[in-house]
């Protein structure tokens, strides 16, 4: 996928190469894109037209309040500068912890410090577990593993919101029961103070979890692609495991590791579902959840501030981009691609 | 060169000894083998239990009734003290060790549910509910150190009552509705759009691929305001139109799979196929569409849990609309109404999950051969 991406510029088409199209190539033109038609219409409809829609949105004043929808009027750039200096946005780094209170944006960075490492080493550890030549049955681990990637987001929460649970949860009865931990030293995970917000990331973070399923299925596919030899032949230089596994296996399978890190990052910026859910969305406790895209969701469903939102969703739309960019730069230096040149 | 007798002799005992050896080191690579695998296993086996462990709390805590939750001490799963009737009243049963009773061999290891007849603190009197002809005996324990006798209760109106508050047999058909129509709309969509990247070449397509791709990354929260601006404009808000009529123009992810199944079958088939006249749209149905049963099949399933699933359309489209709510609406408002009744929402949580769940057992391995087909290591 991303192979393809990086040919960007050998990809744009010259208005020559249209002038000299053959009656042959007209036709094949034609057809193609007849058959491409569903997606370009749609791409204009529903990805294209909204977005320099929601740019137009960013220099307009449109909200609706009390039910009216205010005359749109031209404000330039003032909903950027209500934004810098919006400590509930925090996307000003001065103000992104101001009066102990975290910015949207700093809670976003905060969770991420937590669940990408999680989210990347989880399904690898798993997937290295299920490429081991000793494991018995590794199919039906592997499809177990997957198993829960399929249950609905909702119930999943539901499920380790139960589990989690402070007093009736298996988790705080084995602390409690089985390590003999007080009742009072155990943590109340999603139900825990502002001064504990660490739990809470935990908390989302282990509900997390449960998605890894594709992350690991893809980590299994790169692990199978390292051709054995290399292995055989650390092995006659007498390399250890740990040599092995970050001289050889890293190298190797770097690029599903940027492939599954690119997709997180992008993913870790729009999240919100799980807090939407497990704390109705309302930032509680002190604001330690309300994530980024949650702030955005809030600004335009509930208080109905289209053209805020239409800011927030762009700036945020930067953010990923600059984030991108600079992970596809970083490529080069630790990402391998097996059969390029470095020269 | 003649050897020695002595050397002869020698030589010999050399190569059974190296023979022997060579058996006794493979031998013993066989048992580090054998080792290794109960240890991977074993250890893979561990993760796994606490992996999915929150689904036999699901089952179990949705077999509970109120108490059954809330009492300290009670194991994991529903489970009730039995009382036992005795001259008239209810008597709790414990579980007591017999070496401390009256009457019974002091060495042994054996415990027994009695019933509790009169508490004391260092002896109690107990009675045993399936030998009633020993009569009530004395044991030397105290009754507040003993474990209650618990048995297996499940209560399984807990199900019904979910049934009936949400109106179950709705919120199924809906979801069904929702996830059936979208997948046909992908699939003939995808499969036109996949057919025209992989088989045609001109000028400006890699462009228009990459473009594809790059709606993969693109945040939805940049395009959801004018697009639900526009639909409450023309007043599909509360309808499903906005979640189904967006399927029928295609989708990066799967276009992305079927273009890449496309890719890797032979061009000879649908040349040949063209060379005899055929259409393009003929090609399609005709060679490709039979050969990628896998493929399409990969993306069936996908893309039915995918609207199984669907949390985030439904709720800004629909919520207006309680008679059009999917399951996943429908279940999250659990968390207002039955905050107090977990019992509830974990048989609800069960109920939503059952359809994908099943689903995936049957086909689970079209599931990993779509993450395979998309040829993920770049």
């Amino acid at each position: 996928m991303f192979e393809q991406l990086s040919n960007f510029r050998n990809s744009l088409p010259s208005l020559k190469s249209f002038r000299s199209l053959t009656p042959l190539g007209r036709r094949e033109l034609r057809q193609g894109m007849w058959f491409l038609s569903p997606w370009i219409f749609g791409f204009l409809a529903f990805t294209l037209i909204p977005i320099i829609a929601t740019f137009f949105f960013t220099f307009i004043n449109l909200k609706i309040t009390d039910g009216i929808a205010s005359t749109p009027k031209w404000v330039g750039f003032d909903n950027y500068v209500d934004l810098w200096n919006d400590n509930q946005a925090g996307v000003n780094p001065k103000t992104w912890f101001q009066g102990g209170t975290p910015g949207a944006l700093w809670v976003t960075l905060a969770f991420g410090l937590i669940a990408l490492p999680v989210g990347i080493f989880v399904p690898l550890g798993i997937a290295v577990l299920m490429n081991n030549k000793h494991l018995k049955g590794p199919n039906f681990f592997r499809s177990m593993f997957y198993m829960p990637f399929i249950v609905p987001f909702v119930a999943a929460v539901f499920l380790w919101g139960g589990m989690l649970n402070s007093q009736t949860g298996w988790i705080n009865r084995f602390l409690v029961e089985v390590l003999n931990m007080s009742k009072d030293s155990v943590p109340l995970w999603a139900n825990s103070g502002a001064g504990e917000w660490g739990w809470i990331y935990a908390t989302y973070t282990i509900m997390g979890i449960w998605g890894i399923g594709n992350a690991m299925l893809i980590f299994i596919a790169g692990l199978q692609n390292v051709p054995t030899e290399l292995y055989d032949a650390a092995k006659v230089d007498g390399a250890n495991g740990w040599q092995t596994f970050w001289k050889v296996t890293f190298p190797m399978i770097s690029p599903v590791i940027f492939y599954n890190l690119t997709l997180s990052i992008v993913g870790l910026f729009q999240y919100f579902l799980v807090p939407l859910v497990v704390n109705q969305g309302t930032g509680r406790p002190g604001g330690f959840t309300m994530f980024y895209n949650l702030y955005l969701y809030r600004n335009f469903f509930l208080f109905q501030n289209m053209s805020y939102g239409a800011t927030l969703a762009w700036v945020l739309f930067v953010l990923i981009l600059a984030v991108t960019i600079l992970l596809f730069w970083s490529a080069k230096y630790w990402v391998y691609y097996a059969g390029e040149s470095h020269s | 060169m003649k050897l020695s007798g002595a050397q002869q002799k020698n030589d010999i005992i050399n190569a059974i000894s190296v023979k022997e050896k060579t058996k006794m080191k493979i031998s013993r690579i066989q048992l580090k083998n054998g080792f290794n695998a109960t240890f991977v296993t074993v250890l893979t086996i561990a993760i796994l239990v606490i992996f999915l462990a929150p689904f036999a709390f699901m089952v179990f805590t949705s077999l509970k009734t109120q108490d059954q939750i809330s009492i300290v001490g009670a194991p994991i799963w529903p489970a009730q003290p039995p009382v036992y009737e005795h001259n008239g009243k209810e008597v709790e049963v414990f579980t007591v060790p017999l070496a401390k009773c009256a009457g019974f061999d002091p060495s042994s290891g054996a415990t027994r549910n009695l019933a509790l007849v009169k508490k004391g603190q260092k002896e109690s009197t107990f009675l045993d509910p399936n030998d009633l002809g020993r009569g009530e005996f004395i044991c030397a324990v105290s009754w507040r150190s003993l474990d209650r006798g618990w048995v297996f209760s499940p209560t399984w109106s807990n199900y019904q009552e979910v049934w009936d508050t949400i109106d179950y047999p709705r919120l199924m058909w809906n979801t069904t509705f929702y996830a059936i129509a979208t997948t046909i709309a992908v699939l003939i969509s995808c499969t036109l759009v996949a057919f025209g990247f992989s088989r045609f070449r001109f000028p400006g397509r890699d462009f228009l691929f990459i473009v594809l791709i790059s709606t993969i990354f693109l945040p939805g929260a940049v395009t959801i305001v004018p697009t639900y601006t526009f639909f409450q404009r023309i007043g599909w808000v509360g309808t499903w139109l906005p979640l189904i009529v967006p399927a029928f123009f295609a989708n990066a992810y799967d276009v992305f799979l079927l273009r890449q199944y496309f890719m890797t079958l032979p061009r000879e088939l649908d040349e040949a196929a063209m060379i005899d006249g055929a259409s393009p749209f003929r090609v399609l149905w005709s060679v490709i569409i039979p050969q990628s049963y896998p493929a399409l099949m990969a993306v069936t399933v996908f893309h039915i849990v995918y609207a199984w699933n669907d949390y985030f359309g439904p709720l800004i489209y629909l919520t207006t609309n309680r008679d059009a709510w999917p399951i996943s609406i429908a279940l999250s408002t659990f968390n207002s109404i039955y905050g107090q009744r977990p019992q509830l929402i974990q048989a609800g949580a069960l109920m939503a999950l059952i359809a994908p769940l099943i689903l995936f057992l049957i086909a689970q391995r079209f599931f990993v051969q779509g993450i395979v087909i998309t040829g993920v290591e770049k």
